[in-house]
């Protein structure tokens, strides 16, 4: 089959691999129809995620039609499923907590090792996102094998309803929608997101859901700021704009009740701290490089909420431990427990509560996929989302 | 004040997975891990040694001699074979189990497994091995090398342990069957359950 596949730092491919097939009872085959490249996609093309290895399949949002399954699968040949990133048994402790993404049972027992070394214990296993997440193989390829299939996916019962409409609910919107639940939004709150990507915008839609009054939107792209606006939130472009202060004002002197940080580890920007930062990660020094989330903190109000769905991979410096604290702020993250929010989601989407599809900018098939990375990562205004479809023959993009 | 000061007894309250002592040079080990399992389960899968050889990566082969014996055949480092006879000599159903290598074992080993009620989260596995490293302490650092060090072995073997009375399966991220044999070695996890 054809495949993504990840050779080094700005160096994917594609390539010709051999197919997958079932290899446990609950396991199942799906034909990717739809497969979306993520902003965290990008940390690894930029090389920031450790345990990456050449011919790794990449991909971790995707959708598709079930062609095989196990004998212990609950899905049917010619089902229509969104499969959620985080892979989760949906038998062990944390899933019974539903905290999927801490699932104890998805990442092989000899993969185990690099979180827990790293971490203090291993995370769950991840579609296409390196070996410390196990190592499964992704779906920006023709086919995937989906462990534990008769928890994960999710079947689609319509099939009026388009893949682009549901293909997000395997990542970015329910990654926006935790991201505000873990803001912890009040009626009438305002909040501030940094970040207008995918994450970001979805953030913005379940903020104003949630309860908020005002959103403030941060980044320097002027059209993903638009998107931001077109949801009813108020824009701040920090190349024309100090960040602190205009949020200081905008609040009339209190601070945003709960920010977000949609930005994660490749935090942009000339100041001071991000270039210091960015010296230290090129010598490996330090791997991530965090101006948005010490800036949520300086602006956030004494009390409130940090969220901080970006992805951050190992550890940071001046992290400003003690403006948290005597603030007396709190803060949540993780990675998302997808399987949790699939269903109310879904039908958000199928009663029109949340548009889905307003991102997507670009449309194209799998042998563009490589080109696709390149746009992502070096015109991030115009490219605000591309959905891989292995079965459109190249050079048709939308 | 009027009170007594606390007797301080010679070890603290850590279980003896934490103890600083605990270290390569005595090759005594010990791993714990939590099942959600009822403890009469996890007891009754690890009482049946031949259950074990699924979960237990470098064991090759557990012949049942009769209900307290068996022999087991384990993968040293270099692609070495080693075996001994393993007895079991204290049983208490449902909470633990101790065994004992016979003489002339290979290497000579003993251990305890415990099993403990962890109520809504099922059952703490806590196992307990002391042994008699072959090569001594380099024997065992290049063991560590080549991953078959019996402590990295012993949380690997108790995670799938952990999976497969969970899940009913033992989680692989391979695509297909020759990445499997790739990754996780030629005698494969799943053709020995086969």
């Amino acid at each position: 089959m054809k495949a993504i596949t990840w050779h080094g730092k700005h160096d994917v491919r594609l390539d010709s691999v051999d197919d997958p097939e079932i290899l446990n009872p609950r396991d199942a085959i799906i034909r990717v129809t739809s497969t979306a490249i993520c902003g965290s996609d990008l940390h690894l093309y930029d090389g920031y995620v450790p345990t990456m290895e050449k011919g790794d399949v990449l991909g971790h949002e995707f959708m598709g039609e079930v062609v095989e399954i196990g004998p212990k699968s609950t899905l049917k040949v010619g089902q229509r499923v969104v499969v959620p990133f985080p892979i989760a048994c949906g038998s062990c402790y944390h899933c019974s907590k539903q905290q999927y993404s801490g699932c104890e049972n998805a990442n092989p027992a000899d993969t185990q090792d690099i979180g827990r070394e790293g971490m203090g214990m291993p995370m769950s296993g991840i579609f296409g996102y390196s070996h410390m997440t196990g190592g499964y193989s992704g779906g920006q390829a023709e086919y995937v094998r989906v462990p534990f299939s008769d928890f994960g996916p999710l079947v689609i019962p319509d099939d009026s309803i388009e893949d682009d409409k549901v293909l997000f609910l395997s990542d970015i919107l329910p990654t926006g929608w935790m991201a505000a639940e873990n803001a912890e939004i009040e009626p009438g709150d305002t909040v501030a997101v940094w970040g207008c990507g995918p994450v970001g915008l979805f953030a913005v839609q379940s903020a104003f859901l949630m309860g908020a009054e005002r959103v403030i939107a941060i980044d320097h792209f002027p059209h993903r700021l638009a998107l931001a606006k077109q949801f009813g939130a108020e824009v701040l472009n920090y190349e024309q704009s100090k960040i602190y202060e205009a949020l200081w004002d905008m609040t009339g002197g209190i601070g945003p009740d709960a920010t977000i940080d949609c930005v994660g580890l490749e935090s942009h920007g000339a100041f001071a701290d991000n270039i210091w930062d960015q010296i230290k990660v090129s010598t490996f020094m330090a791997t991530d490089r965090p101006h948005v989330i010490r800036q949520a903190i300086m602006a956030t109000r004494k009390g409130g909420r940090v969220s901080m769905p970006g992805v951050y991979a190992g550890f940071v410096d001046k992290f400003p431990l003690g403006a948290f604290m005597e603030k007396g702020l709190t803060l949540k993250t993780g990675q998302t427990h997808v399987h949790k929010y699939l269903r109310p989601l879904y039908t958000a989407i199928a009663e029109g509560k949340i548009d889905s599809t307003f991102l997507i900018s670009h449309r194209m098939g799998l042998d563009e996929g490589p080109e696709g990375y390149k746009h992502f990562k070096e015109e991030q205004d115009t490219y605000t989302k591309i959905v891989l479809k292995p079965g459109m023959a190249a050079t048709t993009a939308a | 004040m009027g009170q007594q000061e606390q007797f301080m007894p010679e070890r603290d309250d850590a279980p003896v997975t934490a103890a600083k002592d605990l270290d390569s040079d005595r090759a005594l080990l010990a791993e714990a891990v939590t099942i959600n399992r009822d403890p009469d389960d996890v007891y009754a899968f690890w009482r049946d040694p031949t259950n074990l050889v699924q979960v237990m990566e470098n064991v090759a082969a557990i012949e049942r001699i009769d209900d307290r014996r068996s022999r087991w055949t384990v993968k040293g480092p270099g692609g070495k074979d080693v075996c001994w006879v393993s007895v079991i000599t204290h049983d208490v159903p449902g909470e633990e189990l101790t065994w004992q290598s016979e003489e002339g074992a290979q290497v000579a080993n003993s251990g305890k497994v415990e099993f403990r009620d962890a109520g809504p989260r099922g059952t703490v596995v806590r196992a307990v091995i002391a042994y008699d490293p072959p090569g001594g302490a380099i024997g065992q650092l290049i063991a560590k090398l080549f991953q078959r060090e019996p402590r990295i072995q012993t949380r690997r073997d108790l995670h799938r342990l952990k999976q497969f009375l969970e899940t009913g399966e033992l989680a692989t991220s391979a695509r297909n069957r020759r990445i499997h044999e790739e990754r996780y070695g030629d005698e494969s996890q799943a053709e020995k359950q086969a």
